[in-house]
């Protein structure tokens, strides 16, 4: 069990990092946020090209560069911190760790590569009425029709789905949940954009009308948990990184801002409740980053990256709330940017399963 | 896992079927332990280590257990001793203590806090005099966890009542058997008396026993803190050593029993973590959908707590830590103890208006309720940690300051 970063993975953070500070300042967040597409399409192809991190949790036979959830996790933190818009969560995360987990070696070879290299935007429909997956939840209707099958059902809150040009979407057969690839272009494929409370992730709402699909990997075994794991450790990595961002913004606006001839950072009220939002801060950092060790090393991860979600989306929440009221009336306008991190925060704390849903998770991981 | 970590396994597994004797004596065991460096690995290999990381002294803790052989002794100031020494003292101070720290010969307390000066620490008064060869100390310290078994004692006192409050200051080490040292043993609100009064009055210490410079008392004192703080995550079980026969055992049982006495409520204070599911399981609270969410909230929070400290001690060996991290585990391990208390207490209900035999778990649980407060008050409170974490972990602007003049001027109780 490794306890901290490598050389190498603190580079490639601090080179990510930098070209994040380069092409996803506020203002280009701004610019995009108000956009339909909701990305820079350059920009992801750099970000893919230049920087190959869509591919990095992917194999090396799949076009990926055969890195693990730890490196995954620094992408994903960086992000978070630069609220960087791309579908990256939604094709390289979602999508191909449901690829990844749920395909055969067949369909790896054709659906991966795309996706590692950033020229297809795929992304993964489970959801349809509740945040945390449940088998139970999935009612979309699977039918065998020759050697695929006709899809029949609706998926909400598709991130990225009206960008995507693949769909993995699960749905129910006699056998169960299974995962399904399914060409957005095909008939039966209707998406609508629905407007999104954080407007830096865009979400659709899909209707299958007797959409053609592809069985992905065996039917009725959609490795559904499993995926889940590998996706709440990557998106609790991007809820810390906008934390910091956050605690990073409180506190350099404490130490600015003058009231009763001294600095509002120098009274205790205020950076007693710095010192403990970074007390939390940390101690989701260090969760999240324990997750992503033990997925790494293979070991059975569900406790842990339903702990992670919990404390990450609490810790990214309540940095949220504190930066605001540490900036006044001025925290409360659209000007200032801390709306866009509040945003993305209460979206992340409910989207996948709330901190609520992950501690019954949890214990019940635990055999509680 | 780590190759390496395997290799030191191997080693220690060899190392443990060739030499643990269940009939050696507790000291004659422990002495062999320090000879091969198992007795703390993570130290220097100069002085009884072995220079391996945290990691590796998990490693070695696992197999101790597993052989059911005994460590190094462990509990109390004794390891802030260590850690304070091994940074600050010469080499002649080094092999005098550290040896007699390892194998529980010799105990040691903290002699930092006085009735004037508490989260004050710079403010103390005791008087060290230079008197021809010896340095002559007078004055009260209180609170010192462990001054009623101690042979020797961390002590700050002030040589130079001129300067500013943190140049005047000074370390020692001091020998607590001596007829110029008292101890009167204070009871506390969990009915325990583990912390004491220590009085001295012309007290003796060698010169030879100063901890760093004449004055620079202060920076010492500051790395035993960082150790102290630190030392709150670590989580504290009861010892088990299952009621195992032979002689070694025995002279274990005797020491957890007289010399770590101080230390028996100390897994309580921390809020005993490890019994929320069993707890919760036996009373059926665990079927209460609030409840299991504050015990997930709980198991969460002291997981990740873990975690930091181990990050943490992997980066401080690695020369990346600023020294403040200690007060995150410290302000963690009052949120940790606070949050258990209410979960404790929920799970628990009517009952825990007792205490004593007829309350539950033999009144474990009773002692957590009234143990958990010392948690945010002992090596410095809560909202000391938050001023240190928030001005040297963030940045931000220092406490207005009166005293920063001559010491002689300063305004004190
Ligand atoms: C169980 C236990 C074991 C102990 N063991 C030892 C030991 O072995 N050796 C030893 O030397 N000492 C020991 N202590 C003493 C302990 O270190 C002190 O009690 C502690 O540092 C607080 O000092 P004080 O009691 O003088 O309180 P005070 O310093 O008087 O504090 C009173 C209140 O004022 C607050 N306060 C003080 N200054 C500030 C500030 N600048 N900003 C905001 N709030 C402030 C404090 O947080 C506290 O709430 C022990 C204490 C306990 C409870």
């Amino acid at each position: 069990m490794d306890f901290s970063f490598s050389h190498e993975q603190e580079q490639f953070r601090d080179s990510l990092a930098r070209f994040l500070r380069d092409k996803s300042p506020t203002s280009a967040v701004r610019k995009l946020m108000a956009t339909d597409r909701g990305y820079d399409p350059a920009v992801w192809r750099q970000l893919c090209d230049d920087l190959g991190v869509a591919g990095l949790h992917l194999p090396e036979d799949v076009g990926g560069s055969g890195y693990g959830p730890v490196e995954l996790g620094i992408a994903l933190e960086e992000q978070g911190r630069a609220l960087l818009c791309a579908p990256y969560l939604a094709s390289a995360v979602m999508a191909g760790y449901a690829v990844l987990l749920g395909g055969t070696e067949a369909q790896r070879a054709e659906l991966l590569p795309g996706i590692a290299g950033g020229t297809t935007i795929a992304t993964l429909a489970v959801t349809e009425s509740e945040g945390l997956w449940r088998a139970g939840d999935v009612r979309l209707a699977a039918t065998a029709s020759g050697d695929g099958f006709r899809l029949n059902g609706r998926k909400r809150f598709v991130v990225d789905g009206q960008n995507a040009d693949l769909l993995v979407v699960a749905g129910r057969t006699g056998k169960g949940v299974s995962l399904f690839a399914v060409d957005a272009a095909a008939e039966g494929v209707s998406r609508r954009a629905v407007p999104p409370m954080d407007p830096t992730r865009k979400l659709a709402e899909i209707v299958f009308d007797d959409a053609p699909s592809r069985l992905l990997g065996a039917e009725g075994e959609a490795p559904l948990e499993a995926i889940l794991d590998a996706v709440l450790v990557a998106f609790a990595h991007e809820m810390i990184g906008g934390a910091q961002a956050l605690l990073d913004s409180a506190v350099a606006y404490a130490k600015l801002r003058v009231q009763f001839g001294r600095p509002i950072g120098s009274f205790q009220a205020i950076k007693h409740r710095c010192a403990d939002l970074l007390v939390q801060v940390e101690l989701a950092k260090a969760a999240v980053y324990q997750a992503a060790q033990l997925l790494a090393d293979g070991e059975d991860a569900t406790v842990a990256a339903s702990q992670a979600k919990a404390v990450a989306a609490e810790a990214y929440m309540h940095a949220a709330r504190e930066c605001i009221q540490f900036h006044g009336g001025i925290g409360f306008t659209w000007e200032n940017d801390t709306h866009l991190w509040f945003k993305r925060a209460k979206s992340s704390e409910v989207f996948l399963g709330a901190p609520r849903e992950h501690r019954e998770r949890m214990l019940q991981a635990m055999g509680v | 896992m780590d190759a390496n970590l395997e290799e030191i396994r191997a080693e220690i597994r060899a190392w443990l079927a060739e030499n643990w004797r269940p009939e050696r004596s507790l000291v004659e065991w422990r002495n062999l332990l320090v000879d091969a460096g198992w007795a703390a690995p993570d130290w220097p290999a100069d002085y009884y280590g072995r220079d391996l990381p945290p990691s590796a002294v998990a490693v070695v803790n696992e197999e101790l257990a597993a052989a059911g052989a005994i460590g190094a002794a462990k509990a109390g100031v004794r390891n802030l001793a260590a850690a304070t020494l091994l940074e600050h003292g010469t080499d002649a101070q080094k092999r005098r203590y550290l040896r007699g720290v390892l194998t529980g010969e010799e105990a040691w307390c903290q002699l930092f806090s006085e009735p004037g000066s508490g989260s004050d620490l710079a403010g103390a008064t005791t008087r060290a005099v230079r008197q021809g060869n010896q340095w002559v100390i007078n004055g009260q310290k209180v609170w010192n966890t462990s001054a009623h078994h101690a042979d020797f004692g961390l002590l700050l006192a002030r040589t130079d009542w001129d300067q500013p409050k943190h140049k005047g200051l000074t370390y020692f080490v001091i020998d607590m058997r001596q007829p110029g040292v008292e101890v009167r043993q204070l009871r506390q609100m969990n009915g325990h008396a583990s912390f004491n009064e220590v009085f001295m009055t012309d007290a003796v210490v060698h010169p030879e026993d100063m901890v760093g410079k004449e004055g620079g008392g202060w920076q010492v004192a500051m790395t035993t803190l960082a150790h102290e703080r630190s030392g709150f995550a670590r989580s504290r079980e009861s010892v088990e050593d299952g009621g195992r026969p032979g002689r070694i055992y025995d002279e274990y049982r005797e020491e957890v029993a007289v010399a770590n006495e101080p230390y028996v409520w100390y897994p309580q204070r921390a809020g005993r973590v490890d019994l929320v599911i069993e707890r919760a399981k036996q009373t059926g609270a665990i079927d209460d959908s609030v409840i299991r969410q504050d015990i997930a909230r709980l198991l969460a929070l002291h997981q990740s707590a873990q975690w930091y400290a181990r990050r943490t001690a992997e980066a401080r060996k690695a020369g990346r830590t600023t020294g403040a991290e200690g007060s995150v585990s410290k302000l963690a391990a009052s949120h940790v103890a606070r949050l258990a208390s209410d979960v404790h207490t929920a799970i628990t209900g009517i009952e825990a208006m007792l205490t004593g035999p007829e309350s539950p778990l033999d009144g474990v649980i009773a002692e957590i309720l009234v143990s958990v407060p010392a948690v945010s008050i002992a090596g410095g409170t809560d909202e000391i940690q938050r001023n240190i974490v928030s001005e040297r972990l963030l940045d931000m602007p220092k406490e207005p300051r009166f005293d920063t003049g001559p010491f002689r001027d300063v305004k004190r109780n």
